[in-house]
């Protein structure tokens, strides 16, 4: 598997109140949800993101309230992946379970800068910034999550079991 | 090697002898649970696996608790697929809005969280009943979908931070301003994938609503879960609340902890998170500017309960909120409103110029019944101050404690008894 695209790059502590407003939570349709991804961090996302497009950021991506629309309504942007140096908790859960690619890897979501070309090898675990020609070694997920990504996600791997 | 008190109870609950922090577990629940915002994602996921049954119709919880009384359509239809939802299950615990608050505080006050118990719930606050001495912690919609069709979840052992507490807090000052103490120490990802277990004689000293203030904040330093021993406080408030049989687990005296740190409750000061992060914190004394502000909230999974309106009543009693001021309510659950009524608090808010609401979460989250316009600034006993999470991205919120609340309310600006 592999991903390629844009990067737009955020800081420390992006907590899910920023990634989908409250506000929109009376809504759990990932179309709708998509149209207000980041609405509170950065208004214009929405209009300029595209498909395969990546978001990198600092420490602790996806704080605060355990709403799974967050990694919902950024997997409907079209975001290939997510790279951080940190994931909270329930984020990182949440993600495996619907299938949203994210990475730990501290040295690339330093170093990578907004609006570089990014290619990921997921198999690899291999991130690359085109843009500036570093190349990156990210975290491998374990074999048991591994599963659950295959599978498709949380739901169908229960399912098959 | 010695398991600390969560790894104890997750063992049990996987049918191992021990587990080490890493190990993958797949342990059984004893409650799943979920609101209005999470369960409706959690009800899709199950149709579309075309799993038409649940594990077990009484250890399932459904507290529409968000947007409710419907805030608009689209909270009325989210709430009427949980309903049909629990109707077509026929779940026990399923709370219709007159029955219903804030689910944090309603299921230990319902006895349906109890000692030893694993829960998960679809929501970021499930930790709450570690003040029970129960391992709990918040998951999304997908694995509150899982837990209420097989009963089991899957979890990565935690290793854990110790918090040795000593010594008793001086008046006025509250569970709030010691969770907040601990957040401003060790930063908001300071416990990161890590249970917070407390411990020390200071605990006996601490109330079961400030226990519940404190576990109940412990997602906002990042933890997987906040834990208390079992004491006769604990004994004692689940012989009254609750029918189901209760376990003590308690750490070993060989448990490895990544860190511990010692806190005298006698040297704590009222404290306040400045926007936007909950570990933004000051003390009221490094406060030295007047913060204005425009409204106060004093309600919440985190400080919705009785001492916490006990305690900001007797800071209002035959006061009044400053002119201009907007001061909202919202006991946590309908019988902590009725005791509030009782005892007349309800008539002090409403006198000192305040308003009361049935319980909801709607302020805590900017989904209603308070929310703030562009540079507005809020003191407000809830659990998070991120950007725009009671509003505009504009305003401020100040997290703080129930008296720091009603003192600051009757200022105008950011105040606290005595100080």
């Amino acid at each position: 598997m592999q991903a390629k695209g844009k990067v737009f790059k955020y800081g420390d502590n992006v907590d899910t109140d920023v990634i989908i407003p409250a506000r929109y939570l009376n809504s759990s349709d990932p179309k709708e949800l998509a149209t207000h991804c980041m609405e509170d961090i950065d208004k214009d996302f929405v209009g300029k993101v595209h498909e395969g497009d990546i978001i990198v950021a600092t420490k602790n991506f996806g704080c605060g309230s355990s709403r799974e629309h967050a990694p919902i309504a950024i997997k409907a942007c079209g975001v290939s992946c997510v790279i951080a140096e940190t994931f909270a908790r329930i984020f990182f859960r949440n993600s495996i379970n619907i299938g949203l690619p994210i990475m730990e890897c501290p040295e690339a979501a330093k170093a990578i800068s907004n609006g570089d070309e990014v290619s990921i090898d997921f198999d690899s675990g291999t991130i690359t910034d085109i843009t500036t020609g570093q190349a990156f070694k990210g975290q491998p997920f374990p074999e048991f999550m591994q599963k659950i990504i295959n599978a498709d996600g949380l739901m169908n791997y229960i399912k098959n079991k | 090697m010695g398991m600390t008190m969560t790894q104890k109870i997750l063992a049990s609950h996987a049918g191992l002898e021990s587990v080490t922090a890493g190990q993958l577990i797949e342990a059984d629940l004893d409650l799943v649970l979920g609101n209005d915002i999470t369960s409706p994602v959690a009800i899709k996921e199950m149709d579309k696996m075309k799993l038409d049954s649940v594990f077990d119709k009484d250890k399932i919880a459904l507290v529409p608790d968000h947007f409710v009384p419907n805030k608009d359509i689209k909270s009325a239809e989210h709430c009427k697929c949980v309903r049909e939802f629990a109707l077509k299950n026929n779940i026990t615990n399923y709370f219709e809005v007159g029955e219903m608050g804030i689910e944090h505080a309603l299921l230990p006050e319902k006895g349906l969280t109890v000692a030893g118990d694993v829960i998960i719930g679809a929501d970021s606050h499930t930790c709450t009943y570690g003040a029970l001495g129960a391992f709990s912690t918040g998951v999304g919609s997908t694995d509150m979908a899982a837990g209420m069709a097989t009963g089991k979840a899957w979890f990565k052992v935690p290793s854990a931070i110790k918090f040795n507490i000593t010594g008793k807090f001086n008046e006025y000052v509250t569970g709030k301003d010691l969770i907040l103490h601990i957040i401003g120490m060790i930063g908001v990802d300071g416990a990161l994938y890590r249970s917070m277990e407390f411990v020390g004689d200071g605990i006996k000293n601490l109330s079961m609503d400030d226990r519940f203030t404190i576990a109940n904040m412990a997602i906002e330093a990042g933890a997987k879960n906040g834990i208390f021993p079992v004491d006769d406080l604990t004994i004692s408030y689940l012989k009254e609340h609750s029918k189901r049989e209760y376990k003590v687990f308690s750490a070993d005296p060989d448990a490895v902890y990544d860190e511990e740190y010692t806190i005298d409750l006698g040297t704590l000061k009222p404290t306040v998170a400045f926007p936007h992060l909950p570990e933004n914190t000051k003390t009221i004394d490094e406060i030295k500017e007047k913060i204005m502000i425009d409204q106060v909230v004093i309600g919440s999974c985190t400080n919705g309960r009785i001492d916490d309106l006990r305690i900001a009543a007797k800071l209002l009693k035959g006061r009044h909120i400053k002119k201009g001021m907007r001061l909202i309510v919202l006991p946590a659950t309908q019988e902590i409103y009725l005791t509030a009524i009782e005892e007349g608090l309800v008539r002090t808010f409403i006198e000192a110029g305040g308003v009361v609401s049935t319980p909801t979460c709607g302020p805590c989250l900017g989904g209603y019944m308070g929310v703030l316009a562009a540079g507005e600034k809020c003191v407000s006993t809830t659990n998070r101050n991120f950007v725009g999470r009671m509003g505009d991205v504009t305003s401020e919120i100040y997290l703080a404690s129930p008296a720091v609340a009603a003192e600051s309310a009757v200022k105008g600006y950011i105040a606290a008894p005595g100080y």
